[in-house]
């Protein structure tokens, strides 16, 4: 035994070898006739939370536009840099998106956008399964953001408006 | 075109050559089926066993699980064989046949159930019935390390051939141990073959089962069975966290696979050695109906069957103890094998022979019920002796009790001024 390895005390007269295998095969034959914790996953799915945050959405207005104005604010907040935006105005003086992607490889799932958004236009999404062929896929355009439809989070616990 | 077997039968006489070919390439190929059916169903029991004491659900996709061994078995034929440059190629090749091949010639002389008067004359039901049917089966025990030193070594990989050295040792130090436990068992039965092992027990069953009788011899039987089929808590030849996978880190595709086919079948085999030896074989316990002289077919079947439950609670009992114990130290399975069981195995061969002549020298008959009932009586009290008195900190050995007394109390006293200096300077970065 090499110098610098640690020698422990231990209660060698109180220690059992086989008592404490009974006792270990006792346990691993009660959780034998336990029951199973596996969720069976393409049939049966985990249920989330109302404050999960996921892949983005865009949220739209009646007739089918962005409620985006593309005042910045997300691209701002965003830690990851990751949402790109450029802004447009139509004749009447409105702004609106020209372009708005998210990648969603640089996201960070913070929900900062959805918190500071003052339209309630970008949120983040109750929502996983978001395999894609190629990295490409993962840059969500405005219309692909519009176009989800999974729910959305919450933010905070509705049955706790304190968090809020 | 169909082929007139019974007329066939019919035409040969009572108990010759014919019958006996027929029958025993029939008992093989029914044996064999059975057998090789079985481990690959054991496998998806491992699984299934393993998954059950985790909380999981285990293997259920491919035809609700049932169908997983299929499913293996394919995509192991399917997959590349791999050769390492530097191995040595036709043992490599051999290596996983070698494993594999004892366990299955163990078969040959376990009587697997009653013999049948069939009205073509006496069939035993094991496939080559040997008076010194015992003595084969060490023989063949012996033989099985040989598959997996020689894979280990063939390989030309340093953890595979640690593997190899590991098995060897440990299987040759364990086989002294099951051979001397099983002496009791033979001194029981006055001859050494499994036929008469397994006519000694029925008397009283379950009572003049051996594992009544010899428990101790059992229990040493049992641990060393698990060293000799490399069973956790025992299987460091493969030792994962330390030898990559030991012995076949080097093997792929099918090759690979046989090494397991060995490793179950050489469970199946050791379970059934285990009911032979110690469990009455194919004996029904509670009545001795099944032992008396109409020996038909019923009684046949009804016996093989006990005979495959008992391997089956065996079998299940390997994987209990898997998913249950962690793996031994090296140095602790080497000093339980030969400070532990080789002595205790040799002390109750000297308390079993005592106590076998003096109740033969006071009058009782060995097969009476006060013979079983009197060793048995000297069992329990053996047993308690050792789980009281014995097992206290020796059977499994913590890693410095080779050390010298003095050397411990050097290095100890030398742990102890460290995590004092360290304590010190700790204490004074702080301040």
């Amino acid at each position: 035994m090499a110098i610098g390895v640690k020698v422990l005390e231990r209660p060698i007269e109180q220690t059992s070898y086989l008592r404490a295998t009974l006792k270990g095969m006792k346990l691993t034959l009660k959780h034998m006739f336990q029951e199973k914790v596996t969720v069976q996953y393409p049939e049966e799915k985990w249920s989330l939370s109302p404050r999960w945050r996921g892949t983005h959405r865009m949220l739209t207005t009646e007739d089918g536009k962005a409620k985006c104005v593309a005042c910045g604010l997300c691209p701002t907040v965003c830690p990851a840099n990751c949402i790109k935006l450029v802004p447009g105005e139509d004749e009447k003086g409105n702004r609106y998106p020209l372009v708005f992607e998210i990648d969603e490889f640089r996201c960070i799932f913070c929900g900062y956008c959805q918190e500071v958004c003052p339209e309630e236009a970008i949120h983040v999404g109750r929502h996983y399964e978001n395999s894609e062929y190629s990295r490409e896929g993962f840059v969500y355009d405005l219309e692909r953001l519009m176009a989800q439809t999974h729910p959305v989070c919450e933010m905070w616990d509705p049955a706790d408006p304190k968090g809020e | 075109m169909t082929i007139p077997v019974f007329a066939l039968l019919q035409s040969v006489p009572p108990q010759s050559m014919g019958v006996f070919l027929l029958f025993t390439i029939v008992k093989m190929v029914f044996f064999f089926t059975i057998y090789m059916v079985g481990i690959a169903m054991l496998t998806l029991a491992e699984r299934k066993v393993s998954a059950w004491m985790q909380d999981r659900l285990g293997p259920n996709r491919v035809g609700k699980g049932w169908l997983q061994p299929a499913a293996d078995g394919l995509k192991n034929i399917m997959k590349e064989e791999t050769y390492p440059d530097a191995a040595y190629t036709p043992l490599f090749i051999l290596a996983p046949a070698m494993a594999f091949i004892p366990a299955l010639l163990t078969w040959a002389v376990i009587p697997f159930g009653a013999p049948w008067d069939s009205p073509w004359g006496r069939i035993e039901l094991a496939l080559a019935p040997l008076p010194i049917g015992f003595l084969f089966i060490l023989a063949l025990a012996s033989l099985g390390v040989y598959g997996i030193v020689l894979a280990g070594w063939s390989s030309n990989n340093k953890y595979s051939l640690l593997g190899g050295l590991r098995s060897s040792a440990q299987m040759i130090s364990y086989e002294i141990a099951m051979g001397m436990a099983t002496i009791p068992v033979l001194l029981l039965a006055g001859n050494v073959s499994l036929n008469d092992v397994v006519e000694r027990q029925v008397g009283f069953a379950p009572l003049s089962w051996n594992a009544f009788t010899c428990t101790i011899a059992w229990l040493i039987f049992l641990i060393s069975a698990f060293a000799e089929t490399n069973r956790l808590p025992f299987d460091l030849p493969e030792a994962e966290s330390e030898l990559i996978a030991g012995y076949h880190s080097e093997y792929s595709a099918m090759k690979f696979s046989l090494f397991f086919i060995a490793e179950y079948g050489n469970m199946v085999t050791t379970s059934a050695l285990m009911s032979t030896l110690f469990f009455g074989g194919w004996d029904i316990p509670f009545t001795l109906w099944d032992n008396a002289a109409p020996h038909t077919g019923l009684k046949t079947v009804l016996t093989f069957l006990f005979f495959f439950a008992k391997i089956l609670f065996f079998v299940f009992f390997y994987m209990w103890i898997r998913w249950t114990l962690p793996r031994f130290r090296y140095d602790q399975l080497m000093a339980l094998g030969w400070k532990v069981l080789l002595p205790l195995a040799l002390a109750y061969i000297v308390v079993m022979g005592g106590a076998i002549v003096g109740l033969e020298y006071a009058g009782l008959a060995p097969a009476s019920w006060r013979f079983s009932g009197i060793l048995f009586g000297i069992n329990i009290v053996l047993v308690v002796v050792l789980f009281f008195l014995f097992d206290r900190g020796r059977i499994v050995s913590p890693a410095y009790s080779r050390l010298d007394p003095r050397h411990l109390r050097r290095l100890r006293a030398i742990t102890a001024s460290r995590s004092a200096l360290a304590a010190r300077a700790e204490g004074g970065g702080r301040v």
